[in-house]
């Protein structure tokens, strides 16, 4: 399969380097979903939201349409066995970028607390104007992965490349920050640990956090 | 006085902000932008808006702190008949203390210098997670024992008997805990170090090291209250040991 489809991409990635120069806004806003899962799996925290750097609104688009968001969860659940592989051989806390679900073009960032609990962001790139048959979404994944390539150089590169080492640190900042409010949520004598979080000021907060650094 | 003023600004929510709020109208529009029902302390500072960091004059009076431990022991041994029971119940009244001390724990040694994560906090590299049973037991004897009790624990052990490679044994001179509790006769056997135990367990648990932990009284001439705390890994992690140690894993 490689040999035959690989010279259509990278003729169709030069093409995609020419349009994002074309300055098309929609192209670099990234959209999120970031999820805490107790050490035993159960979701404890969910959020979605969209790039807010660079004159993003902070609303996520995601590919699938309304009715299938459970696919957000879907993805991200299933890169928990590449967690629980690469939590015994990384001993820091944040384990980067850990999982990539090519037909949606979804990155999965993991960062994992002390006592277990486990922050997921996804991170997936807004769909392609051009792209509209399903053959073609297929490739467009790694169409992006070398189109962020190109457009590295763009200030706005966080948005661009989801495994740039700029994007990891913004979201190594990210997630420090939602480190500091679960904390404070676990501290609550009312709080067990695998409990939902519901208080609006801890969704607040992630969503403060969501808009200063992605 | 702060509460009645919170209770008549709750009530002219309810019935529409008619009566009793208008002479109030700013802390009104504040409480009306937060959702309902949440409850804000009278000072507005949320657990969210206070920092985690310990500051010096912020230590708690070891008075208070054995007149609370007191109360946990008395209201422990009103429910049970013997003082294994005694000890479970202890024993898990510090466990869920031990899985939160280790994510408060980590978090104080990655911000060491403000509770901002804001600007310059990257210049420190956080502590790793402990991977192997050797770095969770000094992540116990060491940083553990110092947030607790201000110093570091006496001895660690491992066994020397071959049929007990998974026993481990930490040792405090003087528990804090006991300070203040002397046991009746009949109850010599009795360590209510059970309680630090249970935090051990929840340390160790929250790590993903299944453990059981228990506290034994071995005084000698010198320490009169000396205790040994043995941590027992189950199967799983000590397979996972040796999975690790093949793998080259610090």
């Amino acid at each position: 399969m490689g040999a035959t489809s690989k010279p259509a991409i990278l003729s169709s990635s030069a093409m995609f380097g020419s349009m994002s120069t074309l300055n098309n806004p929609n192209l670099l806003k990234m959209s999120y979903y970031f999820t805490i899962l107790s050490p035993t799996d159960t979701p404890l925290f969910n959020i979605a939201f969209g790039t807010s750097k660079g004159g993003g609104d902070g609303i996520a688009r995601f590919r699938f349409p309304e009715t299938a968001q459970y696919m957000n969860q879907f993805i991200i659940h299933s890169s928990l066995d590449i967690l629980e592989e690469a939590q015994w051989t990384n001993g820091g806390m944040y384990l980067k970028h850990i999982d990539t679900y090519p037909p949606a073009a979804a990155y999965i960032t993991a960062f994992l607390t002390p006592s277990g609990a486990r922050f997921l962001l996804l991170h997936q790139p807004p769909h392609l104007p051009s792209s509209t048959s399903t053959s073609g979404s297929i490739g467009s994944s790694s169409l992006l992965g070398t189109a962020g390539s190109t457009t590295r150089a763009s200030s706005s590169s966080i948005a661009a490349n989801p495994t740039s080492p700029q994007t990891e640190e913004a979201v190594r900042q990210f997630m420090n920050e939602v480190y500091e409010s679960y904390v404070k949520t676990a501290m609550s004598p009312f709080y067990k640990q695998g409990m939902e979080i519901k208080s609006p000021v801890f969704r607040s907060r992630i969503t403060a956090a969501g808009k200063k650094w992605l | 006085m702060a509460a009645p003023h919170r209770h008549a600004t709750m009530q002219s929510m309810s019935n529409g902000g008619i009566s009793s709020g208008s002479d109030r109208p700013q802390q009104h529009s504040q409480l009306s932008q937060q959702s309902p029902g949440l409850r804000v302390p009278s000072n507005r500072k949320t657990i969210y808006d206070r920092h985690l960091n310990r500051t010096r004059t912020a230590e708690l009076s070891r008075a208070s702190f054995a007149f609370l431990f007191g109360e946990m022991v008395t209201y422990a041994q009103r429910r049970v008949t013997g003082i294994q029971d005694l000890e479970k119940r202890l024993n898990e009244q510090g466990y869920p203390l031990g899985l939160r001390l280790l994510d408060l724990l980590f978090y104080r040694s990655t911000s060491t210098s403000s509770s901002a994560l804001s600007s310059s906090s990257t210049s420190s590299s956080p502590p790793n997670r402990p991977l192997r049973i050797i770095t969770l037991l000094h992540l116990i004897h060491g940083p553990l024992w110092r947030l607790l009790f201000g110093r570091a624990a006496d001895a660690l052990e491992h066994s020397v008997s071959p049929d007990t490679p998974n026993e481990y044994m930490i040792t405090d001179n003087d528990p804090m805990v006991n300070t203040y509790v002397s046991a009746p006769r009949d109850m010599s056997m009795l360590n209510c170090a059970a309680y630090v135990a249970g935090i051990i367990e929840g340390v160790c648990d929250g790590c993903g090291f299944e453990t059981k932990v228990s506290a034994h009284n071995q005084p000698t001439e010198l320490w009169p209250s000396r205790t040994v705390f043995l941590v027992r890994f189950g199967d799983p992690v000590m397979e996972r040991e040796k999975v690790l140690e093949r793998a080259g894993v610090k």
